[in-house]
């Protein structure tokens, strides 16, 4: 058995906040595996492991902030039976292995999710003095979301624990004035509450809202689904020679000439691109692509990447990754919440081959893409194995007709088996 | 000018009976006896047996004489001796005297006065010591006020008297001895607003009758501790003034209710429910009370002290409060 302790991150970093675990008690991890993410004072940082060996507990639970060197978890050599592992458990001095470790691995053991764990019921004694909920008087949550707070992390010095006022205002004055404003700005500019900033009225707010979102769609737009597998034999070999001798930090992801083919497919689909204002549809002028971005405290925000179809493909890679990592830190620009003329979302990285999206009212069409694998591909009468993805059309019946629709995933699927057309402002 | 609660009561009491001759008083003792906490003591030689009149033990039948005499014009004082004893008279108080003028659709009004002591203190045993002014504050038709300081017990029996309705004044038997300032402010008594008698920024206690002074004993505690509380008089508990209170629990963010009366179905209960729903996103602290144990006001006086609120309880509450607990 051996201990997998929290690293430090970085030369100022002392101690972090797990918000997620990436396994649960049964996975194998090998070197290198991506195993949690950890909070640290300036980001999320997927957390890599570099021991091979199998996770026997997860000891910290989600929303802990704990010094660098805590025991996270505790992990099986390779090879080692369970029960070498609990007698070498049992023979540490008392309190140094949380009371209920065995039954907690017991009762989730077979649980789906890395979440699960959390949400088991501990005996342990650390479980019992912590409530599962952060206790924040109502001033003070009101007062941390005007101000953009952050709760995690903040010690309440009111009753049982509690959070006060005082604590909060304590915590803000505490802030660096560069993070103070950003996140005054991003609860001032992002609409329906998507960034509110305590974790768990963020969440909550962020769930009402796309509730909210979803609900008026499948109400209010009648959706018509289409779906065409495109082989992508040109696109990735195209990709692979374009990345070939780039640095890591240069190559291209297949994200990016998906979206590109999506926006000069739209110059010819007017229909698709636009918004239903009123009882009528008005198409949009120019083609900003909103991109979904799952978060990973929870939830969804879909930000615009602007002019799409004007983009050389290398400013497009550029502009994704940084409106990724703008949205997981909450600093978009109101511009980029509200502006965008359709949806895309990509599934792929999930696994999924085929996605029914729901469109972003007031938008008429999300385009969805599933995993690119491998499948069986007849051409010419001749099988082959080639790269294939599923592209989806969710639209809007009000503004375009299914005729329109399935040409318009025509023109996609020609886009991207020639790549060539997709650099620069190509037409 | 410095004068006991007693002697307030019933100045107040004689300058009403001087100056309206429709007012008269009606109790068990208030005559040759001079009223159980003497606050009556020579009024009988001074207005005579029909203004001041003994009653037999019968907390129902003069009550209703009073509900009547009221109804026939006149503006009749009933004493009762304690709030325990008045629940014998609940229904004329409360199916009677409450209703007419809701039932006559206004026609009658029952421009009736009752005084009852209420709380405990004295070693007089449970049934001289119970605090149930909740139980009139329940219900609609009535007023209800508990004076609690010198002012009020001058000057709120005059407001009463002028209400065409009937009013409760609930005296608290251990304020008739406490001695305080006169101040002209009895000349402005109202029925309808709460008082704060003590300023302060980090908690707001909320009293009423005998819990008042105990919490200002309590602020000055707190005070000797760097905590500043405010203290509410409620004054008037049935209607309550909520804007008062609340206004005051949105700028301490913090609130404890001292109320002699049981937890369970409380004032005080009636007062913490109101702040959630109007100052909850104020609140930096859950909402506190100090009530009376749940048991019969005991005799002995160490069992009667440990039953009752008392500062040290509400100094403990509201460190609690501020997580100094």
């Amino acid at each position: 058995m051996f201990e997998f302790r929290l690293p430090s991150l970085g030369a100022e970093m002392d101690e972090g906040t797990l918000l997620e675990w990436k396994v649960k008690p049964g996975d194998v991890v090998h070197k290198g595996d991506v195993v949690a993410v950890v909070d640290t004072s300036k980001s999320a940082i997927d957390v890599e492991i570099w021991t091979e060996g199998t996770i026997h507990e997860l000891v910290l639970e989600p929303n802990r902030k704990v010094p660098v060197g805590t025991v996270m978890a505790r992990l099986l050599e390779p090879g080692e039976s369970v029960e070498h592992a609990e007698a070498e458990m049992r023979a540490l001095p008392a309190g140094a292995v949380s009371a209920g470790a065995h039954a907690a691995v017991a009762s989730v053991g077979d649980a789906p999710a890395a979440a699960a764990p959390a949400a088991a019921p501990r005996a342990g004694t650390a479980a019992a003095a912590a409530p599962s909920r952060q206790r924040v008087s109502p001033a003070a949550r009101l007062r941390a979301q005007a101000l953009g707070l952050e709760l995690t992390g903040v010690t309440g010095t009111g009753p049982e624990g509690a959070v006060t006022l005082d604590d909060v205002e304590k915590a803000a004055a505490a802030m660096r004035p560069a993070d103070r404003a950003a996140a005054a700005a991003a609860v001032a500019t992002t609409p329906a509450a998507a960034v509110a900033p305590a974790v768990a009225g963020r969440a909550l707010a962020m769930r009402s809202a796309i509730a909210a979102a979803m609900a008026r769609s499948k109400r209010d737009i009648p959706h018509y689904y289409l779906a065409a597998d495109i082989p992508l034999v040109h696109l990735q070999r195209w990709l692979a020679a374009r990345n070939a001798d780039r640095p890591l930090t240069g190559r291209v992801l297949m994200a990016v000439p998906l979206l590109k083919a999506v926006a000069l497919a739209l110059r010819r689909f007017p229909e698709l691109n636009g918004h239903h204002v009123g009882d009528a549809f008005v198409p949009a002028e120019s083609i900003h692509v909103g991109v979904a971005i799952s978060l990973r405290q929870g939830g969804l925000i879909a930000p615009a990447i602007h002019d799409v179809d004007a983009l050389p493909i290398d400013e497009l890679m550029r502009r994704l990754a940084d409106l990724v990592a703008r949205a997981r830190a909450l600093t978009l620009r109101s511009s980029e919440m509200t502006d965008a003329t359709i949806t895309v979302t990509n599934l792929g990285e999930q696994g999924v081959e085929l996605v029914q999206g729901i469109i972003y009212p007031p938008q008429v069409a999300l385009v969805g893409f599933g995993r690119v694998t491998e499948r069986p591909w007849i051409e010419d009468g001749k099988v082959s194995v080639a790269p294939v993805v599923t592209a989806s059309l969710a639209a809007d019946h009000r503004a375009s007709d299914g005729h329109r629709g399935a040409l318009f995933l025509n023109e996609l699927a020609r886009l991207l088996q020639q790549p060539g057309q997709l650099d620069a402002g190509a037409t | 000018m410095r004068i006991s609660y007693r002697e307030a009561m019933r100045t107040a009491l004689h300058d009403a009976l001087a100056s309206d001759p429709r007012v008269f008083l009606m109790g068990e003792d208030v005559g040759k006896y001079g009223g159980s906490y003497a606050v009556s003591k020579g009024f009988l030689a001074e207005f005579g047996p029909e203004r001041i009149r003994d009653t037999p033990l019968s907390e129902l039948a003069f009550v209703g004489a009073g509900v009547g005499a009221a109804l026939g014009g006149l503006r009749p004082i009933v004493e009762v001796m304690t709030v325990n004893f008045s629940l014998l008279a609940l229904d004329q108080i409360v199916n009677a005297a409450a209703l007419y003028r809701h039932m006559s659709a206004g026609q009658f009004h029952v421009p009736l006065v009752i005084r009852m002591a209420t709380g405990a203190g004295r070693q007089l045993a449970a049934q001289h010591s119970h605090s149930l002014e909740n139980w009139y504050a329940h219900v609609p038709g009535l007023t209800v006020v508990a004076p609690a300081t010198i002012d009020d017990a001058r000057g709120m029996l005059a407001a009463a008297l002028a209400d065409p309705d009937p009013v409760i004044v609930f005296e608290h038997a251990l304020l008739y001895n406490s001695e305080g300032e006169l101040s002209d402010a009895w000349r402005a008594c109202d029925l309808t607003s709460a008082q704060i008698l003590r300023q302060g920024r980090d908690v707001t206690l909320i009293a009423w009758g005998g819990t008042v002074a105990k919490s200002l004993e309590a602020a000055a505690a707190l005070a000797a501790e760097g905590i500043d509380a405010e203290v509410v008089d409620l004054r008037v508990l049935r209607p309550l003034d909520d804007a008062t209170y609340i206004a005051s629990v949105r700028r301490t963010r913090r609130a404890v209710v001292v109320d002699e009366g049981w937890r369970s179905g409380s004032l005080a209960a009636e007062v913490m429910a109101r702040i959630m729903e109007q100052a909850l996103y104020d609140l930096d602290a859950p909402v506190a009370r100090v009530c009376s144990e749940e048991v019969p006001i005991p005799y002995a006086k160490h069992l009667e002290d440990a039953a009752l609120p008392q500062p040290a309880k509400v100094v403990a509450a509201v460190r609690r409060l501020l997580g100094k607990g």
